[in-house]
């Protein structure tokens, strides 16, 4: 009873400062004169009018798409490399200065360079998305490996282990907590970068949704119910890849001591 | 003053260890030679940082010796091996197992019947009945270490290599666990290397203390402890061993 008194508070705060907010943003923008906003009210008509329209669960699927194969494919590769290359000194050494030069080049600024590759359309934007996701997670990869403690490393060679057994049972659920961690920034990162990357190369998703809407006629209620619903799904993601971290096995990764 | 060993288990043999880091080199280990014998429960006692872990890791085979080498039952150490198994100092049991997980972990070449066997057994022999289910931060300091202790039970070898084990712990705790070695070397008959910068600890369980100077360490004394146990730590003999050993590393006993 307590408990559920005590999460009914806590909800009870964001939702009125949401309401709070909505109600501000109505009044506001109705007695303007010039066309600043739409109205919350015309945000919601905008997104029913896209659901009857069949365009925004097609929208959000193409998106999801383009994030999912991007991120998976990025995470295929990077998070072995990462793994490899923190577990091997010489091999850290040798693959750094790249990687440190490559790193802060932005994945927009290889949009005309994916465009050559790949010329517009899905390819493209999953190159970019793989491209801004590898990086994040090939870092925390190598940096999980590194900080895995010696005396686990030990205790694993000490049991008998091979190299496979060591890497499967000791390294790998060793760097899980920190991993999942990466995963979930990078995933972040890669729903930022999908919507950039639909404005110029494709003809679908959220991210063209919102060009698309300011191109054919100026449709402001549909630019901002894009964006809202950009929003609420990179929430729902990230809510979701923080449910990983409560696994029993990876818990103890997050705790104070 | 030293033992006569019977069946020398282990043979340490003029063993050096020195360390390069960034173009300076560090002699931590000088000319080391002792020998244990099978069964025996030996104490290797010195101030910190002098090097007794080190020599603990070369028996162990994590770490090669620049000079010199190390047999046991006549086989040159050259790398880990799940017949001396080493316990560390703190959070050498793995997190992201149960108790039970972790007494496994040695046994994964066991049938299933003889592994949910030993689980059994030595999650009984150091009490930790009712805990199978249990991950390691959900332990106490006392608890987490007698589940590595365990664990390193359960792949019945011949020696355990404790580094500092109780080092961590609270004074009480210490004792309980000191008890429950001893126990445990009784009924389980395991050549024991303890090492520890507790004077009283060396004195309470060894067979024999190894006394380590500074670093680079070598074998300032070996003191025999010709106590039986259970031993009474206020008896006369005690008391003197433990204080020829306060006075040979240099510390009067007086607070």
């Amino acid at each position: 009873m307590d408990w559920n008194r005590q999460v009914g508070k806590r909800q009870l705060g964001p939702i009125a400062f949401i309401a709070i907010l909505l109600i501000a943003w109505q009044i506001g923008v109705s007695r303007q004169a010039v066309h600043v906003l739409p109205t919350p009210i015309q945000v919601v008509r905008g997104l029913a009018e896209l659901l009857s329209r069949g365009l925004l669960v097609k929208y959000i699927v193409a998106s999801l798409f383009r994030v999912s194969w991007g991120y998976a494919l990025a995470a295929a590769l990077a998070i072995p490399l990462g793994l490899a290359v923190g577990w091997n000194r010489r091999a850290g050494l040798a693959i750094n200065p790249i990687v440190q030069v490559v790193r802060p080049i932005s994945p927009l600024a290889w949009i005309p360079i994916s465009i050559l590759w790949f010329g517009v359309g899905d390819v493209s934007s999953i190159f970019l998305i793989f491209l801004a996701t590898f990086f994040p997670l090939f870092f925390t990869s190598m940096n999980a490996v590194r900080n895995v403690p010696a005396v686990n490393v030990n205790a694993g060679r000490n049991f008998g282990l091979s190299t496979a057994g060591l890497v499967s049972k000791v390294l790998f659920p060793a760097v899980m907590p920190q991993l999942i961690i990466g995963m979930r920034i990078a995933l972040g990162i890669a729903w930022l970068v999908v919507v950039a990357a639909e404005m110029i190369a494709v003809n679908s998703g959220l991210g063209f949704l919102i060009v698309d809407a300011r191109n054919a006629g100026n449709r402001y209620d549909l630019v901002v119910a894009g964006m809202v619903m950009i929003g609420v799904i990179g929430l729902l993601l990230d809510i979701g890849m923080r449910s990983l971290e409560n696994i029993r096995s990876v818990r103890w990764g997050y705790s104070e001591d | 003053m030293t033992g006569s060993v019977a069946i020398a288990k282990v043979k340490i043999e003029h063993v050096g260890v020195t360390f390069d880091r960034d173009g300076k080199s560090t002699h931590v280990l000088n000319d080391i030679t002792l020998e244990v014998a099978e069964g025996e429960f030996l104490c290797v006692l010195g101030p910190s940082g002098c090097g007794k872990s080190t020599l603990l890791n070369t028996v162990a085979g994590f770490l090669s010796p620049s000079v010199g080498q190390i047999t046991i039952g006549g086989e040159v150490v050259t790398g880990p091996d799940p017949r001396r198994i080493f316990v560390f100092q703190e959070r050498g049991v793995f997190p992201w197992l149960t108790v039970e997980g972790n007494i496994a972990f040695g046994l994964f070449r066991l049938s299933r019947e003889e592994r949910g066997r030993r689980i059994a057994y030595y999650t009984k022999l150091v009490g930790l009945e009712g805990f199978e289910k249990a991950y390691p931060q959900e332990l106490s300091g006392g608890m987490k270490q007698r589940l590595e202790v365990a664990r390193a039970l359960a792949v019945k070898p011949d020696m355990l290599l404790l580094d500092e084990p109780f080092g961590a712990l609270d004074s009480i705790t210490r004792l309980t666990m000191r008890r429950e070695l001893l126990r445990i070397w009784e009924s389980e008959k395991k050549t024991i290397i303890f090492v520890t910068h507790d004077i009283e600890e060396a004195v309470q369980l060894a067979d024999r203390v190894v006394v380590m100077s500074a670093r680079p360490a070598r074998i300032q004394q070996i003191v025999n402890i010709d106590i039986a146990h259970p031993r009474d730590i206020s008896s006369p003999r005690y008391l003197e061993l433990r204080d020829s050993i306060f006075e040979q590393i240099g510390i009067a006993h007086k607070i």
